[in-house]
């Protein structure tokens, strides 16, 4: 038993309009809603917000959700098409969007690939303006060099083959990554361009290809059997996805 | 198909619009639903009865959470994917409300789509936000007089959309 005569709460309202009020005060509240004119208006307001986002955003559970989203996919590594998307949406991004494309990275949620796609550019950045000391072992010593990384990474470590690019192996280095050991890997074309590779072994078993740029460089990231790949270079976006897809080949090819 | 499976999938088109509201852009949020699910299909053998769709929300609600904290420091990454224009209605409504709630600080949101658009009772809120049940009651009030207002064009400052 309540007291009609008590004054409703704040708290009491809401609860009224969110039926989570004892229904033995329910009538209380109508009552005195009756003889307050204004928090009876207050109340309809709360029900036609309600209404209005209802409105808004029910229709979201109709769409048909997107392959994305499908948890067998969640599971898989990424698809070959995804190259074919990158180069498509490199070109958009090229054709103006960018405004709109920040706007939209600035709402994009921390996920592990971008906390290593940050290490990868800083690492990128640290060394590839190195011109004596870029690296610890040179590409001379492929061999040696992969047996290394393969070891200390705990994973096959190969060194993809990008001279049909251009880009010759100027050698490796190990590096300290979010997760455990990286591998880091620098290729060089003859005028002097550098681009690198930064492998290590991920939390998730696959993540879909993304494109980030700090300045004047640029990364294109994914993960694949468990294993995150950040191929960083300069700001051509159409070089980069060139560079990108011969590693993405290979690697799919060795599992390295 | 597991029946942990069947049940996280009966959840997508809920936790779908739950993440529009909150994030408004479609692609960030079906991100962070793509999050929530790589979360809670690794996390399987952990999750051991109890409520799943209160523990999904809640996997939701951090990583936005933790989303809007690190925002600062971490590079930008841009899907490689067609980015769709939002296809629901735009009518006034839809668009003042969509603004209202743009205007309001996370947690209020948050508890505003859970209890108003997802139909969850307090109790349950605060276990997904981790705060007494009076915080969330609060933030709801909060929450409905700020969007009100804005609504209703009673603080015109309020009105500039982010």
């Amino acid at each position: 038993m309540t007291d009609p005569t008590i004054p409703v709460t704040e708290d009491e309202l809401h609860a009224y309009v969110d039926n989570e009020l004892p229904v033995e005060r329910r009538s209380d509240v109508e009552r005195w809603l009756a003889a307050n004119p204004a928090e009876a208006e207050r109340v309809e307001s709360w029900r036609s917000m309600a209404e209005a986002l209802h409105a808004r955003y029910d229709s979201v559970t109709n769409e048909p959700v997107p392959p994305r989203l499908e948890l067998d996919r969640l599971d898989r590594r990424p698809r070959r098409w995804i190259i074919g998307a990158a180069a498509a949406s490199l070109v958009a991004f090229a054709a103006g969007g960018t405004i709109g494309w920040l706007a939209h990275g600035a709402a994009l949620s921390p996920s592990p690939l971008q906390i290593l796609t940050g290490e990868a550019l800083d690492a990128h950045r640290l060394y590839v303006v190195d011109v004596r000391h870029p690296v610890e072992v040179p590409g001379e010593e492929k061999t040696h060099l992969q047996q290394w990384l393969t070891r200390r990474c705990g994973r096959t470590v190969q060194a993809p083959e990008l001279e049909t690019t251009g880009l010759k192996l100027v050698g490796g280095r190990l590096l300290p990554g979010p997760t455990g050991p990286a591998s880091f890997l620098m290729y060089e074309s003859p005028s002097g361009e550098r681009f690198t590779v930064y492998a290590t072994k991920a939390g998730i078993e696959a993540a879909q290809m993304r494109y980030t740029t700090q300045g004047s460089t640029a990364a294109l990231s994914w993960t694949e059997r468990g294993v995150s790949y950040v191929v960083s270079g300069g700001s051509d976006q159409t070089r980069l996805t060139q560079v990108a897809r011969l590693v993405y080949d290979q690697s799919e090819r060795t599992g390295g | 198909m597991s029946a942990f499976r069947q049940s996280v999938e009966a959840m997508i088109p809920a936790l779908r619009r739950y993440a529009r509201a909150l994030a408004r852009d479609m692609d960030a949020a079906d991100d962070l639903v793509q999050d929530t699910l790589v979360r809670a299909l690794r996390s399987e053998r952990l999750f051991l009865g109890g409520d799943l769709r209160s523990w999904l929300y809640t996997i939701l609600t951090n990583l936005n959470k933790n989303r809007r904290r690190s925002l600062a420091r971490r590079p930008l990454l841009m899907p490689l994917q067609d980015d769709n224009p939002d296809a629901s209605g735009t009518e006034a409504e839809g668009r003042d409300i969509a603004r209202a709630l743009a205007t309001l600080v996370e947690e209020q949101r948050a508890v505003l789509l859970l209890v108003v658009l997802e139909g969850m009772s307090y109790r349950e809120v605060a276990d997904i936000q981790g705060v007494p049940i009076g915080t969330v009651m609060s933030r709801l009030a909060r929450a409905r007089a700020h969007v009100r207002a804005v609504i209703e064009g009673e603080r015109p400052a309020l009105r500039r959309v982010k």
